[in-house]
């Protein structure tokens, strides 16, 4: 006979009792499960997509109009290229990418084409004042640009926004440029009484980046005797920093420029950040009602049913230590089993049923199990508590009924 | 042994004060085997279990060895009870979910023995009794005689040396009586100090004396 024993042997004695309570609190873990692992997922998609469309905040010039997101850097208007200074040695958070650009049109054998400045990413960390506390050594929020320092694809530009590095006699051209001029890799090229040489031919993206010229920002600035100013600053800033206010930091931070969002975009991935972590948390709150309710409701029934059983251990000799021990280990119990079989249900669900709710494939996530096991644990412990108390101060005369 | 100074047990009863037991005072020296009488609610089972150190009282001492119960903290109590009293019930208070075997285990886990040795001492003591063929079996499956022998086995686990026994043949034949207190006679004559509170007359006058309680009085002690 040990203390597990004489829990275990009672708690499977009165199964009917023990079922409905144990249901209560499996069905909310696994509800809970299911959500919390469906909606990471769903969130780390959006990521992904998100990632994929590139820059998803602009900082323009204040008199910049918005009427296409994709050329709105090719406007006549500027902003001072200290800006990017400014952004880099901040310390705002969520700045995964920031790509300057300066756009001027150019013409080439007779059909005009847009050339656009941009900084490779080189040229960030070769500023000393920004390696320190630059965007590229903070940590990344939605991960946009991991893996992305050390690649050496040209190509990364049409999906990224950025490259490592990019001379000043180098340039890159869009899908459209390319066709249009038949213009291959390493062929040559005169843009603005300079000649560069093609360095990359970037894949079709269906957007006004394919009939575009790409240059190094500086090389644009002299051609276009323009001096160190730029059209547009693009911005990949994390979804969640986003929704946690980014923009309006960024306006305080350059009150003299305009920033804009993909607001459509953010504020669809934000409304469902937020409907699942309400819808979470209000599972939650009902399961810790419901099923804390439901556990106590238990557990005050299952001590009025053995007051005589807890009289004869004290008249044996336990004391009030021993009956608390009883109950809260019986609960415990409980409480684990509820967790690790709502954790594989709520797995089970998830991965089930995530493709066909979310549309994406959902993967089990280990550490929702401890979480699962801690808050099931956890609650039935609490709800626990005070039956158990009020059978470890039980008058144990009182329990028998011929006193 | 066991000894009652002036003890006042009252109950506020529908606003009503009740005295269970008024003024006991009792001397019962250790080896000794007492029956207690009276009509119900004369406050019998008060007394046995105010001897057990299961009941506080108003007023008053009880006291174990030289020593007074109710001055002992609520857990040295529970030790002194496993180690020093043994109850039987009138209506058994075995654990239903339990095998008789893991029945008379429970004082011996109690006392922190290793599960071997209590599996051990459990099966010889109800090898005592005659249940040796019902070690597995759990209450339900046993008559009321046998679960009162269970009851026994499960009582002598941790060799009190006091037997508190509050009614233990009231619900049982005249022959299952019998084997009962034939059994309490047997542990009486090993030495141990035995309180019975009972109805039937024949099982009292198997005591060496009888005390006769009337309104929560000890009126009379025979011996």
């Amino acid at each position: 006979m040990r203390l597990r024993t004489l829990v275990l042997r009672e708690l499977f004695e009165r199964k009917s009792q023990l079922f409905t309570s144990f249901l209560a609190i499996l069905l909310g873990i696994t509800v809970i499960v299911s959500i919390k692992n469906i909606s990471y997922y769903s969130e780390k998609a959006v990521a992904r997509e998100m990632d994929s469309l590139g820059a998803n905040v602009l900082v323009l010039p204040k008199t910049a109009t918005l009427q296409d997101y994709y050329s709105a850097d090719m406007q006549g208007d500027t902003i001072p290229e200290e800006y990017i200074t400014q952004l880099a040695v901040s310390d705002l958070a969520g700045l995964d990418n920031v790509s300057p650009k300066l756009s001027v049109p150019v013409q080439l054998q007779d059909k005009t084409f847009t050339l656009t400045g941009i900084l490779p990413k080189n040229e960030f960390q070769a500023k000393a004042a920004w390696s320190g506390a630059g965007v590229f050594t903070r940590p990344i929020g939605c991960g946009a640009s991991v893996g992305m320092m050390g690649s050496d694809d040209k190509k990364t530009l049409s999906r990224k926004q950025v490259i490592t590095t990019l001379e000043d006699n180098e340039v890159l051209v869009g899908a459209d440029v390319a066709a249009k001029l038949n213009l291959k890799d390493a062929d040559s090229l005169e843009l603005l009484g300079k000649k560069f040489t093609v360095i990359a031919v970037l894949p079709q993206t269906g957007t006004v980046d394919d009939s575009r010229i790409f240059a190094h920002l500086h090389t644009v600035q002299d051609l276009a005797k323009k001096g160190p100013v730029v059209n547009a600053i693009e911005i990949i800033g994390c979804c969640q920093e986003i929704s946690a206010g980014l923009v309006d930091k960024l306006n305080r931070l350059l009150p003299e420029a305009k920033v804009v969002t993909v607001a459509q975009i953010a504020e669809s991935q934000i409304k469902i950040n937020r409907m699942m972590s309400n819808l979470s948390l209000m599972f939650l709150v009902i399961i810790v009602c419901v099923g804390g309710a439901s556990i106590a409701n238990y557990m005050y029934a299952n001590v009025y049913e053995r007051r005589r059983e807890i009289g004869t251990l004290m008249a044996l000799g336990a004391d009030s230590r021993l009956v608390l021990k009883v109950f809260l280990l019986k609960a415990l119990l409980l409480g684990g089993a509820g967790g690790v079989g709502g954790y594989v249900l709520g797995t089970i669900a998830a991965v089930v049923l995530g493709p066909q709710l979310a549309g994406v494939p959902v993967l089990p996530m280990p550490l929702l199990g401890l979480a699962a096991i801690g808050i099931s644990v956890g609650l039935t412990l609490v709800a626990s508590y005070f039956p158990a108390r009020r059978a470890a101060r039980l008058d144990p005369c009182a329990t028998f009924q011929e006193v | 042994m066991l000894r009652m100074e002036n003890v006042c047990k009252a109950y506020a009863h529908r606003g009503r004060l009740v005295k269970a037991l008024d003024g006991a005072t009792l001397h019962i020296p250790a080896g000794d085997f007492v029956s207690v009488v009276g009509p119900s609610g004369s406050g019998k089972s008060t007394l046995l279990l105010m001897l057990g150190g299961m009941l506080s009282p108003s007023e008053g001492r009880v006291l174990l060895e030289a020593s007074s119960v109710y001055d002992l903290s609520p857990s040295e109590r529970a030790k002194m009870r496993r180690e020093k009293v043994g109850f039987v019930f009138q209506t058994f208070n075995l654990v239903p979910y339990l095998s008789a075997l893991e029945n008379v285990q429970i004082p011996l886990f109690l006392a922190k023995m290793e599960e071997k040795a209590q599996k051990d001492r459990a099966t010889s003591l109800l090898e005592r009794v005659g249940l040796a063929d019902r070690l597995d079996h759990k209450p339900g499956e046993l008559s009321v005689g046998q679960q009162q022998r269970v009851a026994l086995a499960r009582m002598l686990a941790n060799d009190p040396a006091i037997i508190l026994a509050d009614e233990p043949t009231g619900n049982l034949d005249p022959e299952t009586s019998q084997q009962i207190i034939s059994f309490l006679e047997e542990f009486h004559a090993e030495g141990k100090t035995i309180v019975m509170v009972t109805h039937d007359p024949r099982a009292a006058k198997r005591a060496k004396r009888t005390l006769r309680l009337q309104n929560g009085t000890i009126t009379c002690q025979n011996v």
